[in-house]
């Protein structure tokens, strides 16, 4: 083998990173990967009907549920969310490895209606993404402890995004359980 | 005493005429109290603009904790794992010194992640790892410090990822995820640790795209494998695939290795993976020897059960390997998996391998059988038996092992 190989692929890989390095910050690169807008996805929730927007505080039992739900606080103080009939529609954020993850929950009846990831920005785990892993939460609802029914099938290398992304369901449903039996929503923005 | 009647008579009268002023003055001021008291409508404007200042300062408050103010701290991120074993074997050869003393306890790797982010789309990774606890010159201290990654990523146009610096190698399952809650048994199995050889790092580039359907691919141009030159009492014959990792310190880089991976992950539960590698030369002599290697592997979790297997070979081209019977390594293991509950779970595994599968023999067989539990999702406690069984029994170790491990 030649002893000029290693020279001649070292300095191609050399060229090639700086060429690359140039080009990254003015490039259109993806920084987070937005699968769908907030918007897009409360329309798609509700078939085009308008929905109410509210929001729901975090303060006393409920602050205490919701801690015990992700083993932390949540990071804001209030969750927005839609509401027509008996469905509701949530938009989350929970750390998967380093960065946040945001999805979107549908709820109707204290069930699952639909799941979908709205920007994914960790570097491995992306698969979460895909209905076929999504549809497993579908028709998923919790029990008093905010257990979930069922048991989901991680994706191999992603196991802290698929913790977030459960943990997310299992907020979604026990904040559509209290907001149905307590009401305690004021009128906020709308998407 | 008639006046001291009078007096009190007076009092009585004054006390009277203050209480009816009193009375008369609140009732002249009642329709001008009344004239401020607020409406409905006025009181339903106050709740509106007081609900208004609430919801705007749970904003402030809201936008300022899940924004980042730009601060260093808040790029960076701080994590970890660790592993302590305690092995107790018995073994037909055990040799005297305490290298080879089977039964051991050990704080086997400590490792600290620190990342940072410099913009959305440059990161940088990192782990520092102390393996064995006691690190330095002296005799006692067997142990290592490590720089086992630290590489920046790079996002670039058409959803490809680069990464430069010092990265692990996308090869087989341990070697990218290796922190103990995430694997069954104290020690990671031979295949991984003895062919591929897990945790088995690099310096070099490497470009990554995750395309639809779930199937990522890789492709490295990195240093390679450099196996020493045995000394002349070493019973190891050279070409000894472990002992060549240069870990990328001060390494030889005058030859180079190009590494290509495919995953595929797009259904829940399932990975599936090939990998491949060739060297220009991975003799420290310099003895004209080319490598390739080639490994399959998959993994398969469905409700409770779990199923891994992993194959990997190396071929290595030249007389000099081929006359010491390394000039094939090869291993493979299987390793069903039942999880009884959320906390509890037990495997089997079935591990051969043979790193001088040019000769005739040397087939090494082992098997494992044990038990993990998981009393937090990130902290194990594992117990498991180990048998081998080598051709002529030589290197054999039975017995039990302990572990513990955590992440964070």
């Amino acid at each position: 083998m030649s002893r000029t190989l290693p020279s001649i692929v070292w300095v191609f890989f050399l060229i090639a990173s700086i060429i690359l390095s140039i080009t990254v910050e003015a490039s259109e690169a993806r920084a987070a990967e937005v699968f769908q807008t907030s918007a897009a996805f409360v329309e798609a929730a509700f078939s085009g009907e308008k929905p109410m927007a509210k929001a729901v505080w975090l303060t006393g039992d409920l602050k205490k549920r919701v801690a015990s739900v992700l083993g932390h606080p949540y990071r804001d103080l209030r969750v927005r969310y839609w509401t027509l009939g008996n469905r509701t529609a949530w938009i989350l954020e929970e750390i998967g490895k380093v960065e946040p993850i945001t999805l979107g929950v549908v709820v109707e009846h204290g069930q699952i209606e639909a799941m979908k990831v709205l920007t994914y920005r960790e570097s491995r785990g992306w698969e979460i993404r895909f209905p076929v892993f999504m549809n497993q939460y579908r028709g998923a609802w919790v029990d008093s402890n905010a257990k979930l029914d069922r048991k989901i099938d991680g994706i191999s290398g992603a196991t802290l995004s698929v913790r977030a992304t459960t943990r997310m369901a299992r907020l979604a449903l026990a904040l559509s359980e209290a907001v149905e039996q307590n009401g305690a929503t004021t009128q906020s923005k709308a998407p | 005493m008639e006046r001291k009647r009078r007096i009190q008579l007076n009092q009585r009268r004054l006390i009277k005429i203050c209480t009816a002023l009193s009375v008369a003055a609140a009732v002249l001021a009642l329709p001008a109290f009344a004239e401020d008291t607020p409406t409905n409508e006025e009181l339903y404007e106050l709740y509106k603009a007081q609900q208004e200042q609430i919801d705007a300062t749970a904003d402030a408050v809201d936008e300022k904790g899940g924004k980042a103010s730009g601060a260093w701290h808040e790029k960076t991120t701080l994590g970890g794992y660790g592993e302590v074993h305690f092995n107790y074997l018995a073994g037909k050869d055990v040799a005297p010194d305490k290298t080879k003393n089977p039964s051991s306890a050990d704080f086997h790797r400590f490792v600290l992640f620190i990342n940072h982010k410099y913009t959305e789309k440059i990161r940088f990774f990192s782990e520092l790892e102390i393996e064995h606890a006691f690190s330095g010159a002296e005799g006692n201290a067997p142990g290592e410090v490590e720089l086992e990654e630290a590489f920046i990523e790079f996002d670039l146009p058409m959803d490809i990822t680069a990464t430069t610096g010092l990265f692990v190698m996308p090869v087989g399952i341990i070697n990218e995820t290796h922190d103990p809650p995430a694997f069954y048994g104290v020690e990671r199995n031979p295949i991984e640790k003895n062919i591929i050889p897990a945790t088995w790092w690099e310096g070099g580039g490497m470009l990554s795209r995750n395309f639809d359907h779930g199937i990522s691919a890789d492709f490295a141009v990195s240093t390679g494998l450099q196996t020493p030159i045995p000394e002349m009492d070493d019973p190891d014959p050279g070409f000894n695939i472990r002992s060549g990792r240069q870990k990328l310190a001060k390494a030889d880089a005058s030859d180079v290795a190009v590494t290509g991976r495919v995953v595929y992950r797009g259904m829940p539960g399932l990975e599936l993976g090939v990998s491949a590698q060739w060297q220009e030369d991975v003799s420290a002599e310099h003895r004209r020897t080319a490598a390739t290697m080639f490994e399959t592997h998959v993994v398969y979790e469905r409700g409770p059960l779990g199923f891994r297997a992993l194959y990997a070979r190396w071929d290595l081209l030249s007389d000099a390997a081929k006359n010491v019977g390394r000039d094939e390594q090869y291993g493979f293991y299987v390793e069903p998996s039942y999880k009884i509950c959320e906390w509890a779970g037990v495997f089997a595994r079935y591990n051969q391998y043979n790193t001088e599968a040019g000769n005739a023999g040397g087939t090494k067989r082992q098997y494992d059988v044990g038990f993990n539990f998981w009393p937090h999702e990130n902290v194990v406690l594992k117990l498991d038996g180990q048998f081998q069984r080598n051709k002529g029994g030589a290197g054999e170790f039975d017995g039990v092992n302990l572990g513990l491990g955590f992440t964070f």
